[in-house]
């Protein structure tokens, strides 16, 4: 393909897909298993293994979109093909037009293990991803913007802490400023309160609806928690139990913003959703579990 | 009894609990009862003809510790010039042998397929002795003095390079997910995360490698002529013991203080790991 064809195209599937930003297109995965000859002969085969099969899914500007399902249905897989640090067997991945291929700061990634540098203080972690990404930018201005982020997830006074002298509540704010000080496009997130207990987890979950209030990027979220999905998403998918997981149902949450815990609570629509998704994870965890025994 | 008497024995029974407190009097305790054994046991001949008593070998160390440097050639040289050429010895081959062993083990470390590659040449030259090479040293340099260096470079390549290796294959994924998401170079990759990453491996690698060095050091020159070794080598020719079970003990708290420098670079680098 020429660089010709490849623009128009980019611009046919904007006109196309008028106001989405991010588009997934039969997106698969399978995770090869060894059925060399080598293997064979070992003895030591193992099938091929189909994760997600066929997934469609469109994301609005501006959306926050929250994914759940049965552990180990694929949604980190799903996650990481959209982040480009792995490929899809099938399908396509693209943002405002461009095909995704590889990783980029378009994306900022919260990890559910925080990821950061043990080596490198709150302060050089956020500049390191800052001075990656804007290598050009007079320093003043780069210390200006980390110094923004760590004041906005209110790590103020910390700066000079390894993450070693840290809670992991706090790491993980450190995880957030960082996603965030390289001002991305969208934000990815993999259960980044899954190793939080629920109290920090809470008060983790008001931080980042507050931010997101002020920043409206596009998010999409990894978790397992109903509430946190319901508290925080536009949007919410939930995934069916794998092998060959796929999209089983798209919920749309129509709480008003900016949100906070009670006044989601008393939302009349709240306890149908919640009941929706309880009996969905029930279905599929069942499911799975009955797989298991067979 | 007072208040403040009692304040006091309380004290002093924390004072006996503490463990360090515990393990330094039975270090006393221990060595006490060995120095008096040695002493009576050389005194009373239970020993091979000519055991020195644990007095006079005291009195060796304090001589040579309090004249450390005189020079009356090569077969009467002071045992602290002794102990600087043999020093000097293992800083030249160490630097060589590190200076070679960092980038090589980055190098192999970042590519599996360079590990996959040079692997074999590592598993097979590790497990030889060092004073292996001595003839080849000895017949490629015709010097003892670099054959020594020479010895000291191939003893402490090994652990550098295999640790380097190691440390730099097994960087946390995650860091370098980190490093792949912002889009940085090959290049900003390595320095930044993957080296920094790996550091404590290395370090742990440098100080294997000293260990060995100076293990290695004084074996090598009891056959080439002047250093710790030689020193050695010539007191068992001159058959007095004394100074033998000196340089003994120097060889070690030497040994002790180059390892040290390691545990702290070590403790440096960990930031709480361990
Ligand atoms: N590299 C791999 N090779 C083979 N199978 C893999 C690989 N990575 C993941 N899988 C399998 O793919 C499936 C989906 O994994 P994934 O991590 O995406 O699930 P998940 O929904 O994120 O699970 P969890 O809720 O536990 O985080 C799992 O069954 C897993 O065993
Ligand atoms: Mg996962």
């Amino acid at each position: 393909m020429t660089l010709d064809t490849l623009d128009s195209d980019s611009i046919d599937l904007n006109n196309t897909a008028t106001n989405y930003q991010i588009s997934l297109r039969n997106i698969s995965k399978v995770f090869p298993g060894n059925n060399n000859l080598l293997d064979k002969l070992t003895g030591k085969t193992k099938a091929d293994f189909t994760a997600i099969e066929e997934i469609d899914l469109d994301i609005e500007h501006n959306t926050f979109v929250t994914i759940i399902g049965p552990s180990g249905c694929g949604k980190s897989t799903m996650l990481d093909i959209i982040a480009g640090l792995s490929t899809a067997t099938t399908g396509t991945v693209t943002i405002d037009g461009q095909l995704v291929d590889k990783p980029g700061p378009d994306r900022g990634m919260v990890f559910q293990n925080y990821a950061l540098m043990p080596w490198m203080t709150v302060k050089d972690n956020i500049g390191f991803a800052v001075k990656t990404v804007y290598p050009k930018m007079p320093v003043k201005q780069q210390r200006r913007i980390i110094k923004e982020n760590i004041q906005l997830v209110g790590l103020t006074g910390a700066e000079n802490k390894h993450p070693h002298e840290l809670s992991g509540g706090m790491r993980q704010r450190v995880g957030i400023a960082r996603a965030l000080a390289i001002n991305p496009q969208i934000l990815l997130m993999d259960e980044p309160f899954g190793a939080l207990d629920a109290l920090t987890r809470g008060f983790l979950q008001d931080e980042i609806e507050r931010i997101w209030e002020q920043q409206r990027k596009t998010a999409i979220m990894i978790t397992h928690s109903i509430d946190e999905a319901l508290l925080l998403s536009d949007r919410i998918v939930m995934m069916t139990k794998g092998p060959a997981a796929t999209i089983a149902k798209v919920l749309e949450i129509p709480f008003p913003r900016p949100r906070d815990r009670t006044t989601v609570e008393n939302h009349p629509d709240y306890l149908k959703l919640k009941q929706q998704m309880e009996d969905h994870l029930y279905r599929e965890t069942r499911a799975v579990e009955a797989s298991r025994i067979k | 009894m007072t208040a403040v008497q009692k304040n006091v024995i309380k004290k002093d029974n924390q004072f006996l609990d503490n463990e360090n407190v515990k393990a330094l009097l039975l270090f006393l305790l221990s060595l006490g009862i060995f120095l008096l054994f040695w002493e009576m046991g050389a005194k009373l001949k239970w020993f091979a003809k000519g055991m020195p008593t644990a007095s006079l070998t005291i009195q060796e160390l304090w001589y040579w510790v309090t004249h450390p440097f005189y020079n009356n050639g090569p077969n009467d040289l002071g045992i602290g010039w002794n102990l600087l050429i043999s020093l000097r010895r293992v800083a030249i081959g160490y630097t060589i042998a590190s200076v070679i062993a960092v980038p090589l083990g980055i190098l192999v470390g970042i590519s599996p397929v360079a590990f996959k590659a040079f692997n074999p040449y590592f598993q097979l030259l590790k497990p030889v002795s060092p004073l292996a090479w001595l003839p080849i040293g000895l017949y490629l340099f015709r010097d003892s003095e670099l054959t020594g260096v020479f010895i000291i470079a191939i003893a402490s390549i090994w652990p550098t390079l295999n640790n380097t290796a190691f440390g730099v294959a097994n960087v946390d994924s995650s860091y370098l997910d980190v490093s792949r998401t912002l889009g940085a170079s090959r290049w900003r990759t390595i320095f930044k995360v993957i080296i920094p990453a790996a550091l404590p491996n290395i370090i742990s690698g440098l100080r294997i490698s000293m260990g060995i060095a100076w293990l290695v050091i004084v074996a090598a020159e009891m056959l080439l002529g002047t250093g710790l070794g030689y020193f050695i080598w010539n007191e068992w020719n001159n058959l007095y013991i004394p100074n033998i079970l000196v340089t003994i003990f120097i060889i070690g708290i030497v040994g002790i203080i180059l390892d040290q420098i390691f545990a702290y670079l070590e403790k440096l680098v960990s930031f709480g790991k361990k």
